[in-house]
C-alpha cells in the first residue's frame, strides 16, 4: 500500500506534478470561494475556454503558453468584466458570446499551429483534459511565481473582496473602489486559470475552481471556513486525481474533477442527512 | 473640517434609461434629522438615494453633502434587501466589521480598537448576544439593526437607509426607530425610505413624500394631507388619515391590491 503512494515519486517527473497538483488544487478553490459565492461559476468556465485563443497563439509562434495566456486571459476577463456590466444584453449572453468566439478562433488557430509547426505544436487533448504528468521544471517555476502573486493579491484586497461581494453599493458608498476591486478579482481568476490548466486543463479547469469551494460551501459556516476547506478538499482532489492519472493513465483533468465531484456528492448526501450546519 | 453633516439638493433631475424618474427635486435637510422617504413603489425612492450617494448621474441639477469631506466612511448606506447577496455567507459581526474596513488600510489587519467598536455598536443595537448568528438567520428587523451598527462602526455622520421596513413588523419597526432617533440626537442625517409608512410617521422630524417629485416636504402633520396622500398613492389607494385627540396623527395607508 505504502509502496503504491510513495512508489511513483522516485521519478522526477511525478514530483514536479505533485507539486503542481497540490498548487493547483489549493489555490483555485481559493480563489473559487469569491467567485461562487458572486455566482460567477458560468464566467469562470468561459474564461478557461476562451483562453484557447492566446494559449494557441503561443504555440504558433512557439513560445510557452504562459506568455500569451496571462496577460490575454486577464485581457478577456477584463472584457467580460466589461460587457457584463455596461451593455443592455444579459450577462450569461455576452459572455457566452465571448466564450464561443475565443474558443472557436482558438480551435481554429490550434489546428493551424499543428500545420505549421509539426511535432512542436501544443497537444490539443492535453490542453484541453490537462496533463499534470508532463509539467516542466519551467512550468513549475511559473506557477510558482504566479501563485505568488495571486496570494499577494488576495491577502491584500481580501476585505474589499468580501465587503463588495456581499453589499456591493453599501460598500462603494463606505468609500471602497469597488469597480477596481471587480476587475482585480477577473485578473486574479485569470492567472489562477492559467496555473491551473496544466493540471485540469481548459475544460475541466472551471471544476477544481468550484467543486470544492461549493462543497466546503454545503458544510462550513463562514467564509473562512468555505476558504479553508476548500482549499483542503481541493488539494485532496487534486492529489487523489494525479494518482488515478498516473495508476490508470486517466487525463489529469477528468480524474482531478471526478474526485471533487465524488465529494461534492457525499457532502450533499451528509448535509440532507444532517442539514443542521456545523458550527465552526 | 469637522462642519456639521447636511445634504441640499438643487434642482435635480434623474433620468433612468431615458425616463425622467425624478425632476424637480429641492430639499436641504440640517444635521439632527431624522427624515422619512415615503412613495408608491416606482415613485424613484431608492432613485433618489442612488443620486445623493453618487452612484446615478445628475441629468440636472446638484446634490451637495456637508461634513463628510475629507473622512473615509462618513457617508453609509443600507441598500433595499435584493441589493445585500445573501449568498455570502457572513456573521452579524463580520458584517459590523465591514463597517471598519474604510477605516483599516491594507496592510494593517483589524486591530483590538476595531473589535472594541464593533463590540460597542452592536451594544447600542442590542444585538451583542447575536454577533455569531449568520445574516440570513436574522429576522428583518434585527438586520436593519445589524446594518445601523455597520454604519455606526463606520463612523457615518449621514445615513441613507432604503426600504428598511420591508418585512419588518410595526414592533420591530419601532426598535429601528429608536436607535435611529438616538443617531439624530448626536446630530446624524438620517434618511429612511419606505414604501409602507404605517403608524410611524410622527416620529419622524420630517417626511418627503415623493412620486418623480416631490409633493410635500414637512414635518409629518404638514406633509400628508389628503391631497398629498392622493397623489402618492391615487384613488386605487385607500387611505385613511384621521387625527386623534392627543393632537398626534395617525396615518395609515394601504396600497390597492390590483
Ligand atoms: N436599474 C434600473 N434601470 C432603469 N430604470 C430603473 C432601474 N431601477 C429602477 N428604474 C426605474 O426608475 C423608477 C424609479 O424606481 P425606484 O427608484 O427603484 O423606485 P422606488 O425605490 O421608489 O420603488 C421606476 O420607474 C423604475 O422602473
Ligand atoms: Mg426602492
Amino acid at each position: 500500500m505504502i509502496d503504491y503512494l510513495i512508489g511513483p515519486f522516485q521519478y522526477s517527473f511525478m514530483l514536479r506534478a505533485l507539486f503542481v497538483s497540490a498548487l493547483v488544487g489549493f489555490l483555485l478553490p481559493v480563489v473559487g470561494a469569491y467567485i461562487i459565492t458572486r455566482g460567477r461559476a458560468f464566467m469562470t468556465d468561459a474564461l478557461a475556454h476562451s483562453l484557447v485563443a492566446p494559449v494557441a497563439v503561443a504555440s504558433l509562434l512557439g513560445f510557452t503558453s504562459y506568455v500569451t495566456a496571462v496577460p490575454g486571459g486577464i485581457a478577456i476577463a477584463m472584457l467580460m468584466g466589461f460587457l457584463s456590466r455596461q451593455t443592455g444584453i444579459s450577462d450569461d449572453t455576452s459572455i457566452g458570446v465571448v466564450f464561443a468566439g475565443m474558443f472557436a478562433l482558438g480551435l481554429i488557430i490550434l489546428s493551424i499551429s499543428v500545420d505549421v509547426n509539426p511535432g512542436r505544436a501544443i497537444n490539443i487533448e492535453d490542453l484541453l483534459l490537462g496533463q499534470v504528468l508532463g509539467v516542466t521544471q519551467t512550468d513549475v517555476l511559473i506557477s510558482l511565481v504566479l501563485t505568488v502573486v495571486v496570494a499577494a493579491g488576495i491577502f491584500l484586497f481580501h476585505r474589499h473582496l468580501v465587503y463588495t461581494t456581499f453589499d456591493p453599493v453599501g460598500a462603494r458608498v463606505a468609500g471602497i473602489k469597488t469597480s477596481l476591486v471587480e476587475y482585480l478579482l477577473l485578473a486574479l481568476l485569470a492567472v489562477v486559470i492559467v496555473i491551473g490548466l496544466s493540471a485540469a486543463g481548459i475544460v475541466l479547469v472551471m471544476a477544481m475552481l468550484v467543486i470544492p469551494s461549493a462543497t466546503a460551501y454545503l458544510l462550513a459556516r463562514r467564509f473562512t471556513g468555505v476558504i479553508l476547506l476548500g482549499a483542503f478538499l481541493g488539494v485532496v482532489s487534486a492529489v487523489a486525481g494525479l494518482y488515478l492519472s498516473f495508476y490508470a493513465n486517466w487525463p489529469s483533468g477528468p480524474a482531478m474533477a471526478l474526485v471533487a465531484s465524488l465529494i461534492f456528492g457525499v457532502a450533499t448526501v451528509h448535509k440532507r442527512a444532517f442539514p443542521v450546519k456545523a458550527d465552526e | 473640517m469637522n462642519s456639521e453633516p447636511a445634504i441640499t439638493a438643487t434642482d435635480v433631475t434623474v433620468e433612468r434609461d431615458g425616463f425622467r424618474a425624478l425632476f424637480n427635486v429641492n430639499f436641504h435637510i440640517g444635521a439632527g434629522n431624522l427624515v422619512g422617504v415615503v412613495g408608491p413603489n416606482g415613485a424613484g425612492k431608492s432613485t433618489l438615494f442612488d443620486a445623493i450617494v453618487g452612484a446615478l448621474p445628475l441629468a440636472r441639477g446638484t446634490v451637495e453633502l456637508h461634513g463628510i469631506d475629507g473622512r473615509p466612511g462618513g457617508l453609509a448606506y443600507v441598500p433595499q434587501r435584493d441589493n445585500i447577496n445573501l449568498r455570502f455567507p457572513a456573521t452579524v459581526h463580520d458584517v459590523v466589521m465591514m463597517g471598519r474596513y474604510c477605516h483599516v488600510g491594507m496592510f494593517r489587519g483589524v486591530s483590538r480598537r476595531d473589535k472594541e467598536i464593533v463590540r460597542s455598536c452592536l451594544e447600542r443595537v442590542g444585538l451583542w448576544e447575536r454577533r455569531k448568528a449568520l445574516i440570513e438567520e436574522n429576522s428583518g428587523g434585527q438586520r436593519q439593526r445589524v446594518f445601523i451598527a455597520r454604519a455606526l462602526a463606520q463612523e457615518a455622520s449621514i445615513v441613507l437607509l432604503d426600504e428598511a421596513f420591508s418585512g419588518v413588523d410595526v414592533g420591530a419597526q419601532e426598535g429601528i426607530i429608536q436607535v435611529l432617533q438616538s443617531l439624530r440626537d448626536e446630530g446624524k442625517v438620517v434618511m429612511l425610505a419606505t414604501h409602507d409608512l404605517t403608524n410611524l410617521a410622527e416620529r419622524f422630524d420630517q417626511i418627503i413624500c415623493i412620486n418623480r417629485h416631490i409633493c410635500a416636504y414637512g414635518p409629518p402633520a404638514e406633509a400628508f394631507t389628503p391631497e398629498v396622500l392622493e397623489e402618492l398613492y391615487g384613488s386605487h389607494g385607500m387611505v385613511l388619515a384621521h387625527t386623534h385627540a392627543g393632537g398626534e396623527t395617525h396615518i395609515e395607508t394601504h396600497m390597492a391590491h390590483d
